[in-house]
C-alpha cells in the first residue's frame, strides 16, 4: 500500500512539475512586451526599460525560471505587479473560501448521488427514470445558469438567503452557513448529475452479481448488502468520477464565485487575468495544479482501500 | 464527462454506424426534437444579419432597457442595443466558437487516438499521458491563464479549449481502435496486403465513426458552456455580441430587470440539453441495437454448465415433438410454452417403510412441501414467461432430494424460489411452498430473511464469483453468523474457524485472512459450504456445487458434502445435471424438463426402472456418449462406494 502510495505521489509531484514548467513558458514568453502592457501605450520607452528591468525581464528566461522555481519550491511565488502584495498571501487568503465551496459540494455531490442512484438501480420504473431525467439536465445545464437561477428565486424573489456576499466561519458560523449554501446547491447540482448515472450503473450491475444472492441466502438483509458489500464495490468507478468531478467543480467555481460575489479564487483569477498579472497567474495555476494532485492522491488511496486487488497490486 | 460505454463491441458498433444513425434519430420523439431545435438554431445563426431588426452592437441612450414591443420585439439593454439582433447574432458567434473547438479537439483526438490505437508502441504511453496532463486543470484556469496573456480573443480561447478538450476524442477512439486492432478481419486485411491507411480508413474509422459523432455532441455543449462562461465573467471579446456577454449585461441589472436574462439563459440551457439529449438518444440507439446479442450471450453464460449431451438428448428425448418446439426448447429451454402437450409425471412408489437415509436410520418429519410451483418473469411487453410449471417435491430431515435436467430446464429457478431470491423480475406466480409449515411462497421479506441462512442454506455453483472480492474470506464468515446467531465478534470468528478447519481446509488463519481471489476454486467452494451450514440449517440446497470444479476435487467436495449432510442431519435439495452425483448422494430424485417435473421416486427405483423417454434420454445419453463424464461417475463410485 505504501508502495503505491509513494508511486501515486511521485507522478503528482512530476505532473506539478511539468504544468509548472509549461505554464511558466507560456505565460512568460507569449505575453509580449509584459512591461508594456503593464504601463500602458502611452509609457515612454525610458520607462519600459525601466519597469523590465525592475521586474527581472530582461534577463535569459531560463535565469527567470530557475529564479522563480528556487523561490518557488519554498513556497515564494513573488508579489503582484499590480498591488504588490505576496503572491502566496493572496492565494492562501482565499483558499480556504474556494475549497469550502468546492469539498462541501463534492461531500453533497457524493452523498445524494450514492441515496438517489441505489434508488433509481434498486426500484427501477419511474424513480428511475425520474432520476435520468435530472442526471441529464445537471449535466447539461452549466453550473453557473443553474447559480443565476437559484439566486433570482431563493435570495430576490424568496429573500431566503442573502444573494451576494460572503460572511466568514470566524464572524458568524450560521451567517456562513447561510452565505455558501446557494453556492454549494449551484456547484453540487452538475457533480451529483455526472455520480448519480455512474453509481446507478453500477449498483445495476453488481446486484446482479452471484455473491449479491449468496449473502442474502445467509439471512443479511437486502439493505445491509447494498449499502456495505454493492456500494463499496461500485464505489470505484464512483469514485474516480468523482475525481474527474472535482476538477471540474473547481472550475465551476470560478464561476459562480463571481454571481455570489464570494471572495474566493475565482475572484482573484479574474482580477488577475483581466490586469495581466502574470506572478499571480502563474501562482494559481501551480496551487490549483497542487489541489487537482492532492485529490487524485486521496481518490486513490480510497480507491485502494475499497478494492483489495489495487491495494496489493 | 461521460464517454460512450467502450464495452459496446466493435463489430456491433460497426454495424450500428452502418445502419443510419440519423434515420433512427427521425424517428425517436426526443431525437427528433433535439435535431430539429438544433437546426432552427444553426438556420437562426447563418440568416442573422436577414432576421436581426438592427444592429447588434449599435447603441441608443434613448432606448436604454426599452420594453419588448414595437422597435425592439425583446426590448433593448443596458446600452440601449436591441436584444432580438444581439440575440442572433450571439447564436451566429456562439455556435461558431462552439464549433471551432470542436474541430479541433476532433481533429487532434481523432488522428492521435488512430495512431496511437494503431501503431502503439512508444506514442501510446506519451499521448496517454498527455492526455492525462491536459485533463489535471479544469479548462476554466487554463483558458484565463491563457487569457491574460493572449487578450480576449474568443476564436483563439476556443481553439485552446479544443485542444484541452481533445483527450475525450483521443480516449475514445483510442479505445475502440486497441479494441480492433488485433481482430481477426484487421490481420486478415494487413495479410491480404492492404496498406495502413487502407485498413484504417476502410476498417478502423467505421468503428470509431458512430461514438465519435455521440462524443462531438457532448463536446460542442461542454464547448459552449464554457464560452459563455468566460464571457459571462466579463472575460470575452467586448466587440463580439455572444450568450454569455448578454448574460453578463443582465446580471448587472439583476435587480432592476431580470426579464433580461431570460433569452440568452435559455438559449444556453436549451441548447446545451438539446445537446446533451441529443447524444444520449444516439447512445441509447447503438445500445439497443447492440442489446439483443448483448443479452443472447449472458443467457449462454447461464447455461453454459457442460449437460448431458443436449443435442442428443433433443433428438432421442423429443422425438415426438414438433420442430418448431424443438427449436424453442433448445433455444430457450427455460421457457415453458402454454401449448406444450403435458405428460403426466411418472412417480415411483416409495418403499413400505417410508425409505432409510444412507446412514439407516429412517428420515424424519418432512421440512418442505413444494406444490404446483409455477414461476414466471415478467416481461416488458407486460406479459409473463413461464420457466417452472406444476412442479412439486418434498424433502424430510435427513433426505437428499436431487433434482435433474438439461441447462434451463428450470431446476435452478425452482431452488432460487424456494430461497425466495429469483433475479429481478421473477416470482412466484402459483403454488405454494411450505417450510416447516410456513408458507414461503407467500412469506415478507423480512420473514423470508430471518429463515435465510438460519433455516435454509444455501450453496452456488460458481465457487468464485459467489464471494464478494473485496472483503476477505473471514469476513464474509463472520458477518452472517453475527447477524443471524447474534454471535459477539470474538466468538464468530472462532466458529468461522473451526468450519473452515470442519470443511477441510489445511490453514484456516490463513484462509480467513486471505481475499477471494487469492485462493483456489475447490478452496473457495469449500468456504461457501462453511457459509452456509455455519448457522446450522435444517435444510440445504446445493446447486450443482460441483459443476465448477476440477474432476478430482469433485469428488472430494461431494464426499465432504455427504458427511456433513449426515452429521447435521439436513434435509438437501441436490440440483445437478448428472446421475453419477445423484447416484453417489441422493435418496430420491426428480427429472425436470422444460420447466416441469416429468418423473419422480426413490433414486433406486429410477435407476432400475427409468419410464419416462426423457428419463430413459439421460440414462442412454451418459451410456452411449458419455465417455469422459461416465468415466467420472464410475471413479467417482468406485471410490466412494455406493452406500
Amino acid at each position: 500500500m505504501l508502495r503505491f502510495i509513494l508511486r501515486r505521489l511521485a507522478s503528482g509531484v512530476v505532473l506539478i512539475v511539468v504544468i509548472s514548467t509549461i505554464a511558466f513558458g507560456l505565460l512568460y514568453v507569449g505575453g509580449g512586451d509584459i512591461a508594456r502592457r503593464i504601463l500602458g501605450q502611452t509609457a515612454t520607452a525610458e520607462t519600459v526599460a525601466q519597469k523590465t528591468e525592475q521586474l527581472g525581464l530582461n534577463r535569459p528566461l531560463y535565469e527567470q525560471f530557475v529564479d522563480w522555481v528556487s523561490h518557488a519550491v519554498i513556497g515564494d511565488f513573488g508579489t503582484s505587479w499590480f498591488t504588490g502584495q505576496e503572491v502566496i498571501q493572496a492565494i492562501s487568503s482565499r483558499v480556504a473560501v474556494t475549497l469550502s465551496l468546492v469539498i462541501g459540494a463534492t461531500l453533497i455531490s457524493a452523498i445524494v448521488a450514492v441515496l438517489l442512484g441505489v434508488w433509481a438501480a434498486r426500484q427501477r420504473g419511474w424513480p428511475d427514470r425520474l432520476v435520468q431525467v435530472i442526471s441529464v439536465l445537471g449535466f447539461a445545464i452549466p453550473g453557473f445558469l443553474i447559480a443565476l437561477g437559484l439566486v433570482i428565486v431563493f435570495a430576490i424573489n424568496l429573500g431566503w438567503f442573502k444573494p451576494t456576499g460572503f460572511v466568514q466561519f470566524a464572524t458568524s458560523p450560521s451567517g456562513w452557513l447561510s452565505s455558501i449554501t446557494l453556492p454549494v446547491i449551484a456547484l453540487a447540482i452538475g457533480g451529483i448529475a455526472g455520480v448519480t448515472q455512474q453509481i446507478r450503473g453500477s449498483v445495476i450491475d453488481a446486484l446482479r452479481q452471484d455473491y449479491v444472492r449468496t449473502l442474502r441466502s445467509r439471512g443479511l438483509s437486502a439493505n445491509r448488502v447494498i449499502y456495505k458489500h454493492v456500494l463499496r464495490n461500485a464505489g470505484g468507478p464512483a469514485l474516480a468520477v468523482l475525481a474527474v468531478q472535482f476538477v471540474g467543480l473547481l472550475g465551476g467555481a470560478v464561476i459562480v464565485e463571481q454571481v455570489f460575489a464570494i471572495p474566493g479564487l475565482g475572484q482573484v483569477a479574474v482580477t488577475a487575468t483581466n490586469q495581466g498579472d502574470i506572478p499571480l497567474v502563474m501562482g494559481l495555476v501551480v496551487v490549483t495544479a497542487i489541489i487537482v494532485v492532492v485529490v487524485n492522491l486521496v481518490i486513490d488511496i480510497l480507491q485502494g482501500f475499497l478494492n483489495p486487488k489495487v491495494r496489493l497490486s | 464527462m461521460p464517454l460512450p460505454d467502450p464495452q459496446l463491441t466493435p463489430a456491433l458498433e460497426e454495424r450500428a454506424a452502418r445502419v443510419s444513425l440519423f434515420r433512427k434519430l427521425l424517428k425517436n420523439p426526443v431525437g427528433l426534437i433535439a435535431l430539429i431545435f438544433l437546426g432552427l438554431l444553426v438556420l437562426s445563426a447563418i440568416f442573422a444579419p436577414l432576421l436581426a431588426p438592427s444592429d447588434p452592437n449599435t447603441a441608443s441612450l434613448q432606448e436604454v432597457l426599452a420594453p419588448p414591443g414595437g422597435e425592439h420585439p425583446l426590448g433593448a439593454d443596458s446600452a440601449g442595443r436591441d436584444v432580438l439582433s444581439r440575440l442572433l447574432f450571439a447564436t451566429r458567434f456562439s455556435l461558431a466558437g462552439a464549433l471551432l473547438a470542436l474541430a479541433v479537439a476532433a481533429v487532434i483526438g481523432v488522428v492521435s487516438g488512430l495512431i496511437a490505437g494503431y501503431f502503439g508502441k512508444w506514442f501510446d504511453s506519451v499521448s496517454s499521458w498527455f492526455a492525462g496532463l491536459l485533463m489535471a486543470l479544469p479548462g476554466i484556469v487554463v483558458l484565463l491563464a491563457a487569457r491574460a496573456v493572449l487578450g480576449p480573443s474568443m476564436w483563439l480561447s476556443m481553439a485552446i479549449f479544443g485542444v484541452l478538450l481533445s483527450p475525450a476524442f483521443f480516449r475514445l477512439v483510442y479505445a475502440s481502435v486497441s479494441a480492433v486492432r488485433n481482430e481477426l478481419y484487421v490481420d486478415a486485411a494487413r495479410v491480404a496486403g492492404l496498406s495502413d491507411a487502407r485498413i484504417i480508413a476502410r476498417h478502423i474509422l467505421t468503428v470509431v465513426r458512430a461514438p465519435v459523432i455521440i462524443q462531438a455532441a457532448m463536446i460542442t455543449g461542454i464547448a459552449i458552456a464554457i464560452q459563455a462562461g468566460l464571457d459571462f465573467l466579463g472575460l470575452g471579446d467586448t466587440t463580439v455580441p455572444s450568450w454569455g456577454s448578454m448574460l453578463n449585461d443582465a446580471f448587472a441589472k439583476i435587480y432592476t430587470n431580470p426579464d433580461l436574462m431570460i433569452w440568452p439563459a435559455s438559449a444556453i440551457a436549451l441548447t446545451c440539453i438539446a445537446l446533451t439529449l441529443l447524444a444520449n438518444v444516439m447512445r441509447d440507439e447503438l445500445e439497443r441495437t447492440a442489446g439483443p446479442v448483448k443479452r443472447r450471450r449472458n443467457r449462454n453464460r447461464d447455461t453454459e454448465a457442460p449437460i448431458v449431451k443436449a443435442a442428443h438428448l433433443s433428438t432421442v428425448g423429443m422425438a415426438t415433438i414438433s420442430e418448431e418446439e424443438r427449436r424453442l426448447a433448445l433455444e430457450q429451454p427455460a421457457a415453458s410454452e402454454p401449448r406444450e402437450i403435458v405428460h403426466p409425471v411418472v412417480v415411483h412408489p416409495d418403499p413400505e417403510d417410508g425409505g432409510r437415509s444412507s446412514t439407516g436410520n429412517p428420515f424424519g418429519e418432512e421440512l418442505l412441501s413444494v406444490r404446483n410451483l409455477a414461476v414466471g418473469y415478467d416481461q416488458p411487453d407486460g406479459s409473463i414467461k413461464v420457466v417452472v410449471n406444476d412442479v412439486s417435491l418434498r424433502v424430510r430431515r435427513g433426505e437428499v432430494h436431487g433434482l435433474i435436467g438439461e441447462s434451463g430446464s428450470g431446476k435452478t429457478q425452482t431452488a432460487w424460489s424456494v430461497l425466495r431470491l429469483l433475479p429481478d423480475g421473477g416470482r412466484v406466480i402459483d403454488g405454494s411452498i411450505s417450510f416447516e409449515g410456513k408458507d414461503l411462497a407467500h412469506a415478507t421479506e423480512n420473514e423470508m430473511t430471518k429463515l435465510r441462512g438460519a433455516k435454509i442454506a444455501y450453496i452456488p455453483q460458481e465457487p468464485m464469483s459467489n464471494l464478494d472480492a473485496s472483503f476477505t474470506i473471514g469476513s464474509q464468515l463472520v458477518e452472517p453468523m453475527r447477524v443471524v446467531l447474534g454471535l459477539g465478534k470474538a466468538e464468530a470468528t472462532k466458529r468461522a474457524l473451526g468450519l473452515l478447519e470442519r470443511v477441510g481446509i489445511p490453514n484456516p488463519q490463513r484462509t480467513f485472512d486471505a481475499y477471494p481471489h487469492e485462493v483456489s476454486g475447490g478452496m473457495a467452494q469449500r468456504v461457501l459450504i462453511a457459509g452456509a451450514i455455519s448457522c446450522d440449517p435444517d435444510l440445504l440446497i446445493a446447486d450443482e456445487p460441483t459443476t465448477a470444479l476440477d474432476v478430482t476435487v469433485q469428488a472430494e467436495v461431494l464426499s465432504l458434502l455427504r458427511e456433513l449432510q449426515a452429521e447435521l442431519n439436513m434435509g438437501v435439495i441436490l440440483v445437478t445435471h448428472n446421475f453419477g452425483v445423484v447416484a453417489d448422494l441422493c435418496d430420491r430424485v426428480s427429472v425436470m424438463r422444460a420447466g416441469r417435473i416429468v418423473e419422480t421416486g426413490p433414486v433406486r427405483s429410477i435407476f432400475a426402472a427409468p419410464e419416462h423417454e426423457y428419463t430413459k434420454a439421460l440414462f442412454a445419453a451418459i451410456l452411449e456418449e458419455g465417455e469422459a463424464r461416465g468415466e467420472l461417475v464410475t471413479a467417482q463410485t468406485e471410490k466412494e462406494g455406493l452406500r
